[in-house]
């Protein structure tokens, strides 16, 4: 096999190959710009939506035994759009005039929550070792060889048979009616579009369960090719899904549909080509080991990065929004000066006698816990300064937190520094790699920040981590990334109490330089670049230095955070603590319990940690009710509730986007301004 | 015959402010209204009110008699009350046609559109030279003409006009009210919010002045003029 025949030959077989999956690839990014265009809506739920197709074929075919094609129809023609009706109709259709980062955020949301509250409504868990069948009879096993290069079987002939008739279908709706011209009108005014006297929520609709429709198709395709049925593998459907579309600068479906086609050939042809490459040159195995799995979003991050007309035009704003009552303001800044005391003298109270009990009574679990929930308090602070203070979405945060945590590991494991001196090094090193990549990202603002980040936090997962010298390679493999506790003087860190009081006392440090950078220029700016961006430009505010600042110091608040939380576990435990979709989980519960106060970070931390053994085990309902034997019949829950409701009630950001608690405290502390007005 | 759009104490706002504190008019069909009144008085959410965009916080909004329970736009326009907003109230995104084929296309149907678009041409020809653009780079005037011509070839039953002359060069303000004329003469029944009081009365039977979100003087458009006059220097004075 040489010579340029033998070339050709290969690169027409890689072709080939690429084309089947290739196909899913385009049916799903068509799903994700349908919702896009339709809706506005950055939809990362989709890779939920298409679990839950596909777990439901499983179920129906598998388990229950249905005929493909019954299960076919269930799960993707009767499923699949419902639950984009229900979708638009509880949620999206509420969300029309909101911004485009918060609808992201409610996507994040539901990818979330949708996947577990599904396996917990339908008692579904993912069956390991058993393989999702493909939708036609013996589809892996009767093969087609058109070219006498590659044999098809008849499930990558079916996948891309689907693909073309959606793909037909699709344009022949948008060509021969007037709904997608209606389509494109609702996304940028719905009002507008009612004055127009078209129905913008059953245009929606429409719109709604037609992409759920495709992503519950490409779900159903898909499936076979993973080895379980597990959600995040779903999740990552969606990221190359958003780099296919990306081609397409998310709006034209044409592109789409070649970008997801160009991926399935771009990664089959460098999986024929790269192996061999790296056999005439060793230099290039590392990357051809690790790039290969990652190659989706290696193209993502090029595409965003490096195409610059991604992400210049600003989102069309609806010229009717002034019939939208204005955003509301902090709860502590319209609170009763007494009020105020009040609840600060109150918060100091509780976390006095929390504090003690947790001193003087708490096991080594709850001290555990406790510690956990202090850290995490940190780490959420980044969380507050990018989103609650930039207005921004970076996905990353795990990916920062995890510098830390390595920087620890390797300046601990080859060069004996001193633990917290590393760990401040840490902080640095993610504050240098926050400020790096903020360069070219961004410039790209709104929803694609999300997206570039996300692309980061999953580049850095695959390949990074891989290279001895930020996970530690095969060595830690072995042994584990071992982080030694801080030794300080006299003061030896390794006992679980002194280590709780370093935590509480960082915290502290940390929640003083958030609440200054918030009070200071830097964060007035940032307040006035969330109001309106060009306002603050004709003013002279540079809105690049500022997201920069705000970037970095939130990498390096994360990064010191994660450090902080290796040295607690005495481990990095990089995929359990710092994985890109614990990252998601984060985002979701700072922006559930508000994501703009510092006590909001502390109490996503005290969630974080404490919701599972307190609440969801029942603990705490045992000892209202004094004994385990008067526990109701529901406890302990499963652990996966907790990603049900926070993700469910990381939807009302788009509402209050101060987060669900300030909200409330808002309307409490209007409720007592009255009556402290009244005794006036 | 019931009149062909009522407010009954309609009070509206935006979140905590309110803008209307109970106003209560009546247009009937074929009958001119002009709304007249200084700026924030509430004339933009009065229309609004009118027109569906905006639900009234409380009291209701009647068209032909018939109680509109919850704020749908796209329920007016279908009984032919047709609201053209202020200001640059286009779709930005789509061009100049698709802008103008989404209203017809549902007002005149597949075989009535051309047409349709053939007359918004001659009315305003600008907008033909234009018509693939993207409707966001237009100037402010022609955007202006694009959302007036989505409304002026439809002739409605009810035209709620919003500042309709504001950033138009004086010569197609007059040509504006040239064809609010003709429509109003072929039955078009007109509620026209304008700066420019002298084109709004000589063109209407009727006029409403709004101060402070209530209706203080209604009456004919001949005897308006004097009115707000008198208005100026008694009340008007003190503001």
């Amino acid at each position: 096999m040489s010579g340029a025949a033998g070339f050709f030959e290969d690169l027409f077989r890689g072709l080939l190959q690429g084309t089947p999956p290739g196909a899913v690839y385009a049916l799903i990014a068509l799903g994700f710009v349908l919702t896009y265009k339709t809706s506005g809506v950055f939809n990362l739920a989709f890779g939920a939506q298409a679990y839950i197709s596909a777990a439901m074929y499983f179920k129906t075919h598998t388990l229950w035994g249905w005929p493909k094609w019954a299960a076919l129809v269930v799960s993707a023609f009767v499923l699949a759009p419902l639950i984009g009706l229900v979708l638009e109709r509880l949620i999206f259709r509420h969300l029309r005039t909101a911004s485009a980062v918060s609808k992201l955020v409610v996507a994040i949301g539901l990818s979330v929550a949708l996947p577990e509250l599904f396996n917990q409504a339908a008692r579904f868990t993912a069956v390991a070792g058993r393989q999702i069948s493909g939708i036609m009879p013996d589809g892996a096993g009767v093969f087609y060889d058109p070219f006498g290069v590659y044999r098809f079987n008849r499930d990558e002939l079916a996948m891309m048979a689907v693909a073309l008739i959606a793909t037909l279908l699709l344009a022949a709706l948008f060509r021969f009616t007037m709904i997608g011209l209606a389509m494109r009108a609702v996304v940028e005014s719905p009002r507008m579009t009612g004055l127009s006297g078209i129905n913008a929520d059953r245009v929606s609709a429409v719109a709604w369960a037609l992409s759920s429709t495709f992503a519950g198709l490409a779900g159903v395709l898909i499936a076979p090719r993973f080895n379980s049925l597990i959600s995040t593998e779903f999740f990552m459907l969606v990221v190359i899904a958003v780099a296919a579309a990306a081609v397409g600068k998310l709006v034209s479906l044409p592109r789409a549909l070649l970008g997801g086609l160009g991926l399935g050939w771009f990664i089959a042809v460098f999986n024929t080509f790269l192996p061999r490459w790296s056999g005439d040159h060793t230099w290039l195995r590392p990357f051809q080991e690790n790039l290969t799995p990652s190659l989706p979003f290696v193209v993502l991050f090029a595409v965003l990065v490096l195409w610059r007309a991604i992400g210049r035009e600003r989102e069309a704003s609806d010229p009717l929004s002034g019939v939208d009552p204005p955003p509301p303001a902090l709860a502590a800044l319209e609170r009763h000066p007494k009020l105020t005391l009040f609840t600060r003298l109150f918060g100091v109270g509780f976390i006095a006698v929390v504090g003690s009990v947790v001193w003087f009574r708490a096991g080594v679990l709850w001290m555990h816990l406790v510690t956990t929930a202090v850290i995490m308090s940190v780490i959420y602070l980044s969380v507050t300064v990018i989103t609650g203070m930039a207005g921004q979405i970076s996905l990353c945060q795990g990916t920062f937190a995890a510098i830390g945590g390595f920087t620890i590991f390797q300046m601990a494991d080859r060069f004996n520094l001193s633990v917290l001196a590393a760990a401040l090094l840490g902080a640095g090193v993610a504050a240098a790699v926050g400020a790096v990549l903020s360069l070219p990202v961004l410039r790209l603002g709104g929803v694609w920040l999300a997206i570039a980040t996300l692309a980061f936090a999953f580049f850095f997962d695959a390949v990074m981590v891989k290279f001895s010298w930020v996970g530690g390679g095969t060595t830690a493999l072995l042994t584990g990334t071992r982080v030694p506790r801080p030794l300080v003087g006299p003061v030896d860190f390794a006992s679980d109490r002194a280590f709780l009081v370093l935590a509480v006392v960082v915290l502290v440090i940390v929640s003083i330089v958030v609440i200054q950078l918030r009070e200071g220029t830097v964060g007035r700016t940032l307040t006035a670049l969330r109001g309106s961006e060009v306002a603050a430009a004709s003013i002279g505010i540079s809105a690049a230095r500022a997201r920069i600042v705000a970037f970095a110091m939130s990498a390096a608040i994360a990064g010191l955070g994660g450090a902080l939380l290796s040295m607690h576990q005495q481990n990095v435990n990089y995929s359990t603590n710092f994985g890109p979709v614990n990252a998601l989980f984060w985002l979701v519960i700072v922006v559930a319990l508000g994501a703009r106060t510092v006590e909001g970070a502390i109490q996503a931390g005290a969630a974080f940690a404490l919701f599972e053994p307190l609440i969801l085990k029942g603990d705490l309902l045992a000892w209202i009710l004094r004994g385990e034997d008067h526990l109701p019949g529901l406890f302990p829950m499963s652990g996966s509730w907790r990603l049900v409701l926070f993700g469910l009630m990381a939807i009302q950001f788009a509402r209050h986007p101060e987060g669900l608690v300030e909200h409330g405290k808002r309307r409490a502390s209007a409720r007592i301004n009255q009556w402290l007005e009244a005794e006036r | 015959m019931a009149p062909i759009l009522e407010l009954r104490d309609v009070e509206a706002g935006y979140g905590p402010f309110r803008a209307l504190f109970g106003v209560s008019l009546t247009v009937e069909p074929g009958e001119a209204v002009a709304l007249i009144g200084a700026n924030g008085a509430g004339k933009t959410t009065l229309a609004r009110v009118a027109s569906g965009l905006l639900a009234p916080s409380s009291g209701t909004v009647l068209v032909d008699g018939t109680g509109m329970a919850e704020a749908a736009a796209w329920r007016f326009v279908r009984t032919g009350v047709v609201h053209a907003p202020e200001g640059r109230s286009v779709f930005a995104t789509l061009s100049v046609e698709d802008n103008l084929a989404l209203s017809f296309q549902r007002a005149f149907g597949r075989a009535g559109l051309a047409g349709a678009l053939r007359r918004a041409y001659e009315l305003f020809p600008r907008l033909g030279q234009r018509r693939t653009q993207i409707a966001g780079t237009l100037s402010g005037g022609e955007q202006r003409m694009l959302s007036l011509a989505r409304v002026l070839v439809e002739s409605p039953r009810l035209l709620i006009a919003d500042e309709l002359s504001l950033g138009l060069a004086p010569l197609v303000v007059d040509q504006v009210f040239a064809t609010l004329g003709r429509i109003r003469e072929a039955g078009t029944a007109l509620l026209i919010v304008e700066q420019q009081v002298g084109h709004a009365l000589e063109l209407c039977d009727r006029a409403a002045v709004l101060e402070h979100g209530l209706i203080t003087w209604q009456g004919p458009a001949e005897s308006a003029g004097a009115a707000l006059e008198s208005r100026l220097f008694t009340t008007g004075a003190a503001h």
